[in-house]
């Protein structure tokens, strides 16, 4: 037996020992770290402009060839998954840090301020994100910020509703009551007990946010309200490259199968948690064999 | 002996897994006789109740079963699906242990009960409904005709068992095979579950194997007894060898630590150590960790027993089984602390007068409050420096709310609780908080009180952090001496809980209620969860800790004979109110409120043939939402006359007794108000 590993580490160890989430955790992993390192290990930059070589088809300079201004299509698709990158953390670090503290205090206190607070998510909830997302940038400008807040507000609800959830139910445990008979004060119960013992269902909803933000974020590009060139972003490539699909059909190509594939691995990352988390929770009992206790 | 009715070869039931095999069943033979009650008793783990899911082909799809199981003749372990649905519908029934899970809960009963003979096609739809009504009458449920039409949750929990027995018996099996049936119900339901199964047994004929940690139970119900133990079943013998002289040391172990109503209190004697998981089952003999006899052997060590003859018509599976009489034989140490009823110190630590907690219920859109749960409803008790209060009554009477009242988690509606001399219900929270340090809380469920992503170690030390006070008590020093205190290892320190058994993290919440040096624990059913053995260590470790540390203990539970054990003074509790509050030698040997003399004749004594004379209660206990008028006792009461209807009786001193009683016809139990003959041969005859 894994004796005294820490919950977290021992579910991530059974995640991982899946094959697909294997690989969308190596992919999404992969695509984070050339993400990040791109200016180092890339020899080229986004923006740099060469007309001559404009639509020139994948070559050994350019393996995904160039777009329509000459730029390196690969050079711009690992940068603009900076772009989808920094969106998708923005949106959950706003939607997160609102959205949990909210279902916090409603779970916990109930009565009036738990009447207030979900009905007001209720009101954010009734808002469509695409919609609010293009009435905000028809306010502030097209901008990466935009999308961001704009995700970012619309996902609110969901972690409002699920940390409400899990406190309503972790409320009533008696571990949590036997901190409460300590004399525990509200904050320790709230973020030290409950909190805790929430993370599995809030990581899920993190995993799932994130793609709802990279494909919004492609979506607003893809409708030219996203992210203002010539910053890169994978909805702009998709955008501009769907107008040469004959010329250039690889134009599309690249962009659209990296989205289709970080989508595809948040979402298979996201339903594995969910499945193994939760079946971590129904047998936070004994470590026993099945069978034992029938 | 006629041909048995079933018969286990050499059954083996392993599970496999993601991880290593395991083996819950390990090579058991067993046979039953048609009108014979066999009783299979064994611990958590013990592996009797995958034994009755094998008889049914109920198992899940990762056991692998090996040896044969025979039901009249049909070879169950392999055969298809087919001939095992025909079976379980014709030859076998089963009833489960929680009676409100095993009934569909959007069917009338009327057509559950009847909704297996129809499948098999042995009842025609139109006769059904009639014959729903025959099932019900004949388990004792009043108004058969309209009960069928309702629903499972329109039914108390005694009720919906019997309806399951009816459902059990409807197609009349051959085999009925009983796992826990009466586990989940209150002490006055389970004599009457009790009795009509056995009634209903005599009736039919039928076979009847009966799962069961309570030896009580078994005594009472079983004519012949399996013990089972690491999947292996250690001991067979007809019940009243089996209690008399027990031929293996496990059994004599499981007498040994069981409290008991008929005895004289004396010092539990707990198997030591842990039952084992079947991941790791010990070399040899599986008992001999825990075995007087056995443990420093060798041969026990290296060599498994296998059942041999013992006593006139018994096995066993031990080597040694001619030393075993002189183990029964043996008494605990003379030094045993038994709890003696000590000198009252004059001033009550804490006083607890008129509690009331009333819970509104809101129906409807504007949660309008339509009514009032009374869970508590003017409780006053008192509880001395260093002494333990027992309070017992059945689930829903309030004594669990009383316990979380007094510990200030649920509000008090009204009444005053007094601790040291400091009225604590109108404190503000930072004075709460300072009376918590005195009070502690143990929790029923040892699985679910403690944090599972904490350590042990963690969850012991948190409340010397909630008060600040880590440091100035010795911080992971005095951590590690509380493991020491409720004998746990200190190696154990950085774990989870999840790597602990029952009694140990039972361990660990008394350890965790000891941080702050309380001066009282309010103990909510602490042993109800743990298996027998575990349940007789940490009451003993209850008991060394009060005369150690000179703790007060409210100790709440339904079992009368661990309340008995470990109580100085006891009071009974009924829908929200004491009925009955006295000395414990007083309040047992000479009873005068009818309600404690019911609860004290229903339990089952591990005593073959002693318990016949029994009151057996009618009905359920009332919904503490509307209940009865004048005494809430008097619907179910053998004494009740037409005062009790209107007027709520006084809680008052009875006179000659210590004893303080709220009942108008208060008396001790006379001959005639017992029932001339038992209830079950009754049914018999």
């Amino acid at each position: 037996m894994s004796a005294s590993q820490r919950p977290a580490l021992v579910a991530a160890r059974r995640v991982l020992a899946r094959k697909g989430a294997f690989m969308a955790a190596s992919f999404l992993a992969l695509m984070a770290i050339v993400a990040f390192l791109a200016p180092w290990i890339l020899p080229g930059d986004p923006l740099t402009q060469n007309l001559r070589h404009a639509l020139e088809p994948p070559s050994a300079a350019f393996w995904f060839g160039a777009d329509e201004l000459g730029r390196d299509i690969l050079t711009r698709v690992v940068y603009g998954a900076r772009t989808s990158l920094v969106t998708a953390m923005g949106a959950v670090t706003i939607a997160g840090l609102i959205g949990v503290p909210i279902g916090l205090v409603a779970g916990f206190y109930g009565g009036w301020r738990d009447a207030v607070l979900m009905r007001l998510v209720d009101v954010i909830l009734a808002l469509p994100g695409i919609l609010f997302a293009m009435a905000l940038i028809a306010v502030i400008g097209r901008s990466q910020l935009a999308a961001l807040v704009a995700v970012g507000i619309t996902g609110i609800p969901s972690f409002a509703r699920i940390t409400r959830a899990q406190v309503l139910s972790l409320r009533r445990r008696d571990f949590v009551i036997a901190v409460d008979a300590l004399g525990g004060s509200a904050s320790h119960l709230m973020f030290k007990t409950i909190l805790p013992n929430s993370w599995s269902p809030i990581l899920v909803q993190v995993v799932i946010l994130a793609a709802v933000a990279i494909l919004l974020e492609a979506a607003l590009a893809f409708l030219g309200v996203g992210i203002p060139p010539p910053t890169p972003s994978w909805g702009e490539m998709l955008r501009t490259g769907k107008s040469y699909l004959y010329e250039a059909p690889y134009y599309a190509v690249l962009p659209g199968l990296v989205l289709t594939l970080t989508i595809l691995s948040l979402d298979t990352l996201g339903r594995t948690l969910a499945t193994v988390l939760e079946h971590r929770q129904g047998s936070t009992g004994e470590p026993e064999p099945e069978g034992q206790r029938l | 002996m006629a041909e048995p009715l079933l018969s286990i070869r050499g059954l083996e039931v392993t599970f496999r897994g993601a991880g290593r095999p395991v083996p819950a069943v390990r090579g058991i033979d067993l046979d039953v006789a048609a009108d014979e009650v066999l009783g299979i008793v064994g611990e958590s783990g013990s592996g009797k109740s995958v034994t009755s899911l094998a008889m049914t082909g109920l198992l899940p799809g990762t056991a692998e079963v090996r040896g044969s199981i025979r039901i009249g003749g049909v070879e169950v372990t392999g055969a298809a699906p087919e001939v095992l649905r025909h079976m379980r519908g014709r030859d076998v029934g089963m009833i489960f242990q929680d009676p409100t899970t095993s009934l569909n809960p959007v069917l009338p009963i009327g057509r559950q009960v009847t909704e297996g003979q129809v499948a098999h096609g042995l009842l025609r739809t139109a006769e059904a409904p009639g014959r729903a009504v025959e099932l019900l009458a004949e388990v004792d449920i009043p108004d058969p005709a309209g009960r069928a039409l309702q629903f499972p949750h329109q039914f108390s929990g005694g009720m919906r068992q019997r309806a399951v027995i009816a459902m059990a018996m409807a197609g009349r099996p051959r085999l009925i095979i009983a796992d826990e049936p009466t586990t989940a119900l209150d002490v006055t339901v389970q004599a009457q579950v009790l009795a009509l199964l056995r009634r209903r047994q005599a009736a039919t004929g039928a076979a009847v194997i009966l799962i069961t940690h309570d030896l009580g139970v078994i005594a009472e119900t079983a004519d012949r007894v399996a013990v089972m133990y690491a999947g292996k079943i250690v001991e067979a013998a007809p019940v009243a060898e089996i209690f008399a002289r027990p031929r293996h040391p496990y059994t004599v172990g499981l007498l040994k630590s069981l409290p008991r109503l008929d005895q004289e209190a004396r010092r539990l004697v707990p198997i030591q150590g842990q039952p084992p998981t079947p991941g790791a089952i010990p070399s040899g003999c599986s008992f001999h960790p825990r075995c007087p006899i056995g443990a420093a052997r060798e041969r026990c060590r290296s060599e498994e027993p296998v059942l041999r003859a013992a006593g006139p018509s018994g096995v066993a599976a031990c080597h040694f089984t001619h030393e075993v009489e002189a183990l029964l034989a043996a008494t605990p140490e003379a030094n045993a602390a038994v709890s003696t009823p000590r000198a009252a110190p004059a001033e009550p630590l804490l006083v607890v007068d008129g509690l009331r907690v009333h819970f509104p219920i809101r129906r409807g859109l504007l949660r309008r409050q339509t009514g009032l749960v009374r869970a508590v409803d003017g409780v006053s008790l008192e509880v001395r420096a260093g002494e333990t209060l027992g309070l017992v009554g059945e689930s829903g009477c309030g004594k669990t709310t009383t316990g979380r009242a007094i510990m200030g988690l649920i509000k008090a509606s009204g009444g005053s609780i007094t601790f040291a001399g400091q009225d604590i219900t109108r404190l503000d929270a930072a004075g709460l908080r300072a009376v918590r340090r005195h009070v502690q809380y143990v929790f029923q469920d040892p699985y679910a009180s403690l944090n599972p992503i904490r350590t042990v170690e963690e969850i012991v030390a948190e409340p010397l952090h909630i008060h600040g006070v880590y440091d100035a008590m010795g911080g992971a020093g005095r951590v590690a001496r509380l493991f020491d205190l409720v004998g746990l290892s200190r190696t154990m320190l950085g774990r989870y809980p999840r790597e602990f058994s029952g009694g140990q993290r039972q361990r660990v919440g008394i350890a965790r209620a000891l941080a702050l040096e309380p001066r009282l624990l309010i103990l909510d059913e602490p042993v109800a969860a743990l298996d027998v053995s575990i349940q007789a260590q940490t009451v003993n470790l209850l008991m060394d800790l009060q005369a150690e540390l000179g703790l007060a203990y409210l100790f709440i539970a339904h079992d009368l004979s661990v309340v008995r054990h470990i109580s100085d003074r006891v009071a009974v509790m009924y829908l929200g109110r004491i009925v009955e509050e006295g000395t414990r030698d007083e309040l047992y040997a000479r009873p005068v409120h009818p309600y404690t003399q019911s609860l004290l004749s229903a339990v089952p004594v591990p005593e073959p043939g002693v318990s016949g004379r029994r009151i057996v209660l009618e009905g359920d206990i009332p919904n503490p939402a509307s209940p009865p008028s004048g005494c809430a006792f008097h619907p179910r009461c053998y004494r009740a006359t037409a005062r009790c209807a209107e007027e709520a009786p006084a809680f008052v001193p009875y006179p000659g007794l210590a004893t303080r009683v709220a009942c108008h016809h208060a008396g001790p139990l006379t001959a005639d108000e017992l029932p001339a003959a038992p209830a079950a041969n009754e049914a018999l005859a």
